[in-house]
């Protein structure tokens, strides 16, 4: 009876196994992005995934010697269903953030974006002064403060939009509590909402920013470039936290990129400007 | 509004589109055969003697037509994949990931909604056999097997067939709910193409007349369907 | 399970009610008015008016809530211009004002439907009967027509209702913080959507479930010919048939 039921268990575990555990595929590491989050990760016309980390991801694969697979998967469960295996890895513009580091691990980051806000270029906002131009949060010193208070100035009374579940999200919540809010599902709706007037400036990554800066002259952006603190520490692969081996290579990949110059120039090829770490 | 938007081929969004109706068809044609399987069980359930077959079928329409959709999706998206890896290592101490595919998961989210309906109206549909059908097979001496095959399947269908319509286009419009964690159907082309052109109106519009030409095509096969089913029956 | 966070999140959640029940309500009320004059046209003689109404019905049945929402919201930004020409934008700019309207379209053309089964559920001779009698139209209406056509409808229109209570959930999808939008918000903090979507989910089912009751009660309510006599019916002796003596 036992034997018969050790059986059927097994059989059951093999079949549960072949149908569905595509994560039996030791060597392939199955890596998850958004797909709309240009110019890390987005669609082209042809339907085809692309952009800096699409070819990142696969630049570092071939210095992992690993065989990868890119998941299309949304913003909104990416980091769950790492949690549930469902892939390896998560390259989507993610950033090191302390909050998530409680559920998942990152590696080294290998692009730090600063965040500022960005308004329709016939708004009054134009033109706004700011005293510093660029600005650490983290330890934030009196006169970071005082430039942070007077962009919250500004923006009283007014609606920024923001992509649910971000960093941005959370220095909005954090830093200007008093700002009324509204968060997206995805960036580009929020830049559709922007150009609609339906919110007054919207706060996200240069990076993000830059290629619509490029296209048009509609958009402009105001305010200081706010890295660090809840805006995290860079972008990274997100890992599963007990993945530590995994990890070491991606360190060890991106390391060689940095080393040989090959991320800086692909960082310039698609961001417009070198946003990678110089060690 | 810019047309050019919708060619065909790399630079246009048209075969995207094509590709994104085969699949909000795919998924609907599947769940919906997968609502008459749950219809037809919990139908049973819900005719049954037994108490507690009874209440379980009760449970289940209760729950499926009492919670919105779009959380019965969330839930088993990322709900499902946790619960079935707990049983996976409870009982056989396999710990890797159990994949659920995007369309599967998607066919069960939908197919378990459109299923609560589907039971309701297999339900109706049995309950309008007249009881003497039945009393009249058994007493010519047909088994259990050949009263389901030649009285009640026949009957219901023909009674069944409008408000099976009905779930058709339910498990047809609840398909773009999958966009939402990712499948690439009609609606999730409509948004990906709207975030990459800023055209939102022309996308959108696009997915809601591909999603009106459908309803239509599977109307009129379901009026072939019910006139079938009808032949053998003399109306005024 | 990590009932801490089910306690945690279901006050915040519990927060979201008011939305889903001032969108689903607003937009109830809205309909129904709507609904009838476009049953009524529905049953109109006129053929073009006849084709309009069941034309605006059947897109609306035929086409997702989710596209019509977008196309609402998202689609309306694309004509800003247009639309703040004719003074309409201040309230396409709302996303409370996108939902309600696509909302209200949507459940207009349900229960059009619903009022127009309900009409034709009287049978003509009730009519024919209280003409006959000389009673004047509206009368006819008030104390023949309405009172049969609303317990006809009345089961269709509760599954409105609560087929509106659960389409309330994707209002969330173009920035309205509901039920359904409040469980995002916590799970983006938590990562624990299991728990999170189940409480929702039970809030959503109590909210039904007071539906449910509410339309059982006013069905009770108005057919009170139809109540069965739940009393013990009086045991009624039968007289045994006398025993012809031996």
């Amino acid at each position: 009876m036992v034997a018969v039921m050790t059986r059927i268990g097994v059989a059951a575990a093999v079949a549960v196994a072949g149908l569905w555990a595509a994560g039996a595929q030791a060597d392939t590491i199955r890596i998850a992005t958004e797909g709309a989050y240009k110019p890390y990760n987005f669609k082209d016309a042809a339907g085809n995934l692309v952009g800096f980390e699409i070819d990142l991801a696969a630049e570092l694969c071939t210095r992992m010697e690993a065989e990868c697979e890119i998941v299309e998967q949304a913003w909104d469960g990416i980091i769950p269903s790492l949690i549930a295996k469902k892939y390896d890895a998560i390259m989507a513009g993610m950033s090191i953030k302390a909050s998530r580091e409680e559920v998942i691990s990152f590696s080294r980051y290998y692009v730090n974006t600063p965040i500022t806000f960005a308004v329709l270029s016939d708004s009054a906002l134009v033109g706004t002064e700011s005293a510093m131009e660029a600005i650490t949060l983290g330890e934030v010193s009196a006169e970071e403060q005082a430039v942070i208070d007077a962009m919250k100035g500004v923006l009283n009374g007014l609606t920024v939009g923001v992509q649910t579940s971000t960093t941005h999200e959370a220095f909005m919540t954090e830093f200007m509590p008093e700002i009324d809010l509204k968060s997206y599902d995805t960036m580009d709706n929020m830049i559709l909402d922007l150009e609609a007037g339906r919110i007054d400036a919207g706060y996200t990554s240069m990076t993000y920013l830059r290629p619509i800066l490029e296209q048009g002259d509609d958009i402009a952006v105001i305010g200081p470039k706010m890295t660090g603190g809840p805006l995290g520490r860079g972008v990274a692969v997100g890992l599963r936290q007990e993945d530590t081996e995994l990890r070491d290579r991606f360190n060890a990949a991106i390391d060689t990129m940095i080393a040989d110059g090959t991320l800086s120039a692909m960082a310039t090829e698609w961001f417009g400007t070198d946003i990678s770490p110089t060690e | 509004m810019e047309l050019s938007y919708l060619g065909w081929g790399d630079a246009g969004w048209g075969d995207e589109f094509a590709r994104g109706a085969l699949m909000t068809f795919a998924v609907a044609t599947c769940a919906f055969l997968l609502s008459l399987v749950f219809g037809t069980i919990f139908a049973a359930f819900k005719l049954s003697s037994n108490l507690l077959l009874r209440a379980v079928a009760d449970v289940y329409t209760t729950i499926l037509r009492g919670i919105p959709e779009l959380l019965v999706i969330y839930l088993i998206f990322f709900g499902g994949g946790q619960l079935l890896q707990t049983i996976a290592l409870g009982l056989f101490g396999y710990d890797g990931y159990i994949d659920l595919p995007v369309f599967g998961v998607g066919t069960l989210c939908i197919g378990l909604s459109a299923g609560a309906y589907s039971t309701e109206v297999i339900r109706g549909a049995v309950l309008a056999i007249p009881r003497g059908q039945i009393e009249a097979a058994r007493a010519i001496g047909m088994n259990q097997g050949q009263r389901f095959w030649r009285i009640l399947v026949p009957q219901s269908a023909r009674y069944a067939l409008p408000g099976l319509g009905n779930v058709w286009q339910f498990a047809l419009k609840d398909t773009s709910l999958i966009s939402i964690v990712g499948l690439v159907e009609i609606m999730r082309t409509a948004a990906l193409g709207s975030g990459s052109t800023k055209q939102p109106f022309t996308f959108f519009i696009t997915a809601f007349l591909i999603f009106l030409v459908l309803a239509w095509l599977s109307q009129r096969v379901f009026l072939r369907a019910e006139a079938w089913a009808n032949r053998g029956v003399r109306s005024a | 399970m990590d009932f801490e966070l089910i306690a945690e999140s279901l006050p915040r959640l519990a927060e979201g009610i008011d939305e889903t029940l001032l969108l689903a309500g607003s937009s109830l009320v809205i309909g129904f008015v709507l609904a009838v004059p476009i049953a009524l046209l529905n049953l109109s003689n006129n053929g073009t008016v006849r084709t309009l109404s069941s034309g605006y019905v059947y897109i609306f049945r035929s086409t997702p809530l989710l596209v019509q929402i977008f196309l609402i919201y998202y689609g309306s930004g694309q004509f800003r211009a247009e639309l703040q020409a004719v003074g309409l934008w201040f309230l396409f700019r709302e996303s409370w004002f996108c939902a309600i309207l696509a909302l209200t379209l949507n459940t207009a053309a349900y229960t059009s439907q619903i009022i127009r089964g309900g009409l034709q559920s009287v049978p003509w001779g009730q009519i024919e009967a209280a003409r006959s009698i000389g009673m004047p139209g509206f009368m006819a209406f008030r104390r023949l027509i309405f009172p049969i056509a609303i317990r006809q409808a009345l089961p269709a229109y509760g599954n409105e209702i609560i087929l509106m209570v659960k389409s309330t959930s994707l209002a969330s999808t173009i920035t309205i913080l509901e039920i359904t939008a409040i469980a995002k918000k916590i799970i983006s903090a938590t990562y624990q959507p299991v728990e999170v979507f189940l409480i929702a989910g039970a809030i959503y089912l109590s909210l039904n479930f007071i539906v449910t009751r509410a339309i059982m009660l006013v069905e009770f309510w108005l057919t009170p010919h139809l109540r069965v006599d739940r009393r013990i019916p009086p045991v009624v002796r039968r007289t045994p048939a006398p025993v012809p003596a031996p």
